[in-house]
């Protein structure tokens, strides 16, 4: 059964591991910089969904059987949407920021209460779309159905989980690039590892942390798409609380604070909650993913790559 | 004039639809019966609310709902309240000498919040009976405190096995429990699917163990020998998708609620798993069709409930009165409130008396014949198979029992 499995199960953990990994880097990101668990991040995720799902409904498709619209047509639309749900998204974080954790900020408060404030935060978002959209999942719009386009041991691939994995690639590198390479990814970097000299040398500490929800933010709606892709069901007030706690755990897996370690902690989750799964059955999937996560930290208490965003290392 | 032959008519096709589900029951559990006019016509010793228009009560003696009004879940509740109410105003306007109150609590539809209101309705001495409550964990919360008031309350919905074994002496239910729905819905696949394995996939809620549980048991180890797990919320299902495809079973029987349903048999049929799904009254909504788009097109659903179409006297007053058709337990609630008006016709004019009365009563209702062992559970429990046809859900078959 699990040999079976093993290359299929591989191939579906890499492309739900890719939206894992991309949700994780926006954790990351904030944790790098301030050191702060945002657990309001999972509904940043969430306001990407609805954005991406109420693009689709402005773009006319309407919740039923799958449209009939040429490919050309469809990869136009899906880009829209995912524009639109990143910049929902991102300007979401940013506004968190603002008003949630800057005013803590402002008057010194001590760590605990910008945790409680992330909670308290999350929770307003989730009952707000609780409240106004109710609690049954949005009709399913899917613009793209899955099919097989080649085969890897005898596992087909779809063209979705390409379109997934490849777009998850190549944002991870823009993501990574952005941080390592440019001026503002310096200010970053300089930010994370030691906010007092960087303000002195003339860092905008404020602008700094700014950026960093907003490219968090951009990348939870980037994931947002993909999550809608697979899962078209996925438009609902709740559906960022299980994907947020996976995605959490997967940058803690990597390493909390390294971008890299997102990517990889994202993966590994994505993957081996399907060979839990396939071992020892579906009540186990999430035991299986946490129980590495502690089993890694025991030895790695740091996680498999460490905290290294503020280390410079390039 | 018009309308007048319009009601003949109705008798007729009314009289005919019984005639043809008679025959329908009779020839057996044949596998290939899907096209059958499954509907049951309303029985014609059917006991209505107007009764026999020679009622006789003191003025203010009322009867009361509780349940969900405008809580959780709150569109199940309002087909409840709606179906009692039309029952209580048929009621009134046939017997002028007993005009029955209705008293409408919201119990919020949680065992939380569902005691404060049950408590004021138990205070409320005028009040003789209780169609309610609709859910099984409010009704475990509220029960003690009815048993004690020895206030008879008959549920139109609540379908919890373990809601009977409380010892409680004023509980009734108003249609089959889980129990009887599992080995029911093993049963009809038996025979529709003639399966060598099935698979059994369960979500990890009190109801769909249960019932998967209760399946398993009535398909034998050999038959149920794939059993699947999903988690409440879970939405990706690649991994019970490739468990499927690997045990190729004739049928896919799967107990747990339509917001996980949807999805899942939307993979399944993307996977090009074309095994014919079959669910429970969880699964039994329109979200399920909405959301799985398309793809639960084919799907069976069970349901203890029966279907409301074929009651044209009744679906017609409904939809009259309320502008919507009747929704899933509408019937049930009808028939209840029929049983507890008809106590207070007979002359039962206190709670004892009306307690006594349900409890010996033995008739006719819309929905299926009313008669219930010591423990308040019905003798009679028919379970009927609906089918996904496009966007809607319809009447496939009962389930012979």
């Amino acid at each position: 059964m699990f040999l079976d499995r093993f290359w299929a199960n591989t191939i579906n953990g890499l492309s739900y591991g890719s939206i894992y990994a991309l949700v994780a880097l926006g954790y990351t990101l904030v944790y790098g910089v301030l050191q702060l668990i945002n657990f309001a991040h999972s509904e940043i995720f969430v306001i990407g969904v609805f954005g991406v799902y109420f693009t689709f409904l402005a773009l006319g498709f309407q919740p039923g059987q799958t449209p009939n619209v040429p490919l050309a047509g469809i990869i136009a639309n899906l880009v829209l949407a995912g524009a639109v749900g990143m910049i929902l998204a991102g300007v979401a974080a940013v506004i968190l920021e603002r008003v949630a954790y800057r005013p803590l900020r402002k008057r010194n408060a001590p760590r605990l209460a910008f945790l409680i404030t992330a909670i308290g935060a999350s929770f307003v978002i989730q009952q707000v779309f609780r409240i106004t959209r109710g609690s049954n999942p949005e009709g399913t719009i899917r613009l793209l159905p899955p099919e097989p386009l080649f085969r890897i041991f005898g596992a087909p691939v779809t063209n979705l989980q390409v379109i997934i994995i490849l777009a998850a690639l190549a944002l991870f590198v823009v993501a990574d690039t952005f941080v390592n390479r440019t001026r503002l990814g310096r200010g970053v970097r300089a930010v994370a590892q030691d906010p007092a000299t960087a303000t002195l040398m003339g860092v905008n500490r404020e602008r700094v942390i700014m950026i960093t929800f907003l490219l968090g933010g951009l990348l939870a709606g980037a994931a947002a798409l993909f999550y809608l892709m697979t899962i078209p069901q996925g438009a609902v007030f709740n559906g960022g609380f299980l994907l947020g706690i996976k995605a959490f755990a997967a940058a803690v897996l990597g390493g909390i604070g390294n971008l890299r370690g997102a990517l990889l902690g994202g993966l590994i989750l994505g993957i081996a909650e399907n060979y839990g799964q396939s071992l020892f059955g579906g009540d186990w999937r999430d035991v299986v993913a946490f129980v590495l996560l502690v089993g890694v930290l025991m030895f790695r208490p740091t996680g498999i790559l460490g905290e290294s965003l503020g280390k410079a290392r390039v | 004039m018009v309308r007048r032959r319009f009601a003949a008519a109705g008798a007729l096709v009314a009289a005919a639809a019984l005639v043809l589900s008679g025959c329908a029951n009779q020839s057996g559990s044949g596998p290939a019966q899907t096209s059958a006019a499954p509907a049951p016509a309303q029985p014609n010793n059917a006991v209505l609310p107007a009764g026999d228009g020679q009622g006789k009560c003191a003025p203010g003696t009322s009867i009361a709902y509780v349940g969900t009004l405008a809580g959780q879940n709150a569109a199940l509740g309002q087909a409840i309240a709606n179906a009692t109410e039309l029952a209580v105003n048929q009621h009134n306007q046939a017997n002028a000498g007993c005009k029955v109150t209705l008293v409408k609590a919201d119990s919020g539809g949680t065992p939380d919040t569902a005691v404060g209101p049950t408590q004021a309705v138990i205070n409320n001495q005028a009040v003789l009976g209780i169609v309610g409550l609709p859910f099984s964990g409010e009704s475990k919360a509220v029960g003690p405190a009815l048993n004690a008031a020895g206030l008879v309350n008959i549920t139109p919905s609540a379908t919890n096995p373990g809601l009977t074994k409380n010892g409680w002496t004023n509980f009734f239910r108003g249609l089959g429990n889980d129990a009887v729905q599992g080995p029911a819905a093993a049963k009809w696949m038996q025979g529709k699917f003639n399966p060598q394995k099935i698979c059994v996939i369960k979500d990890d809620s009190d109801y769909g163990i249960g019932l998967a549980t209760a399946v398993s048991q009535a398909l034998g180890p050999q038959v149920a020998s794939c059993q699947g797990d999903v988690k409440t919320n879970q939405k990706e299902f690649s991994a019970t998708v490739g468990q499927v495809q690997q045990a190729a079973p004739q049928a896919i029987f799967y107990a747990g609620y339509y917001t996980e349903a949807a999805p899942l048999i939307q993979q399944l049929r993307d996977a090009g798993v074309q095994t014919p799904f079959v669910a429970p009254d969880g699964v039994k909504d329109e979200q399920f069709v909405v959301n799985a788009a398309g793809s639960a097109n084919g799907s069976f659903l069970t349901c203890p409930c029966v279907p409301q179409e074929g009651f044209t006297a009744f679906t017609q007053a409904y939809q009259q009165a309320y502008n919507t058709p009747p929704q899933t337990y509408s019937a049930e609630a009808y028939d209840a409130t029929t049983i507890l008006l008809q106590g207070i016709d007979k002359g039962a004019n206190s709670r004892p008396a009306l307690l006594n009365f349900v409890r010996s009563y033995n008739g006719q209702g819309l929905t299926k014949k009313f008669q219930w062992q010591p423990n308040g559970e019905l003798t009679d429990t028919p379970v009927y198979v609906y089918r996904v046809d496009g966007d809607k859900i319809v009447t496939d078959s009962p389930i012979s029992g």
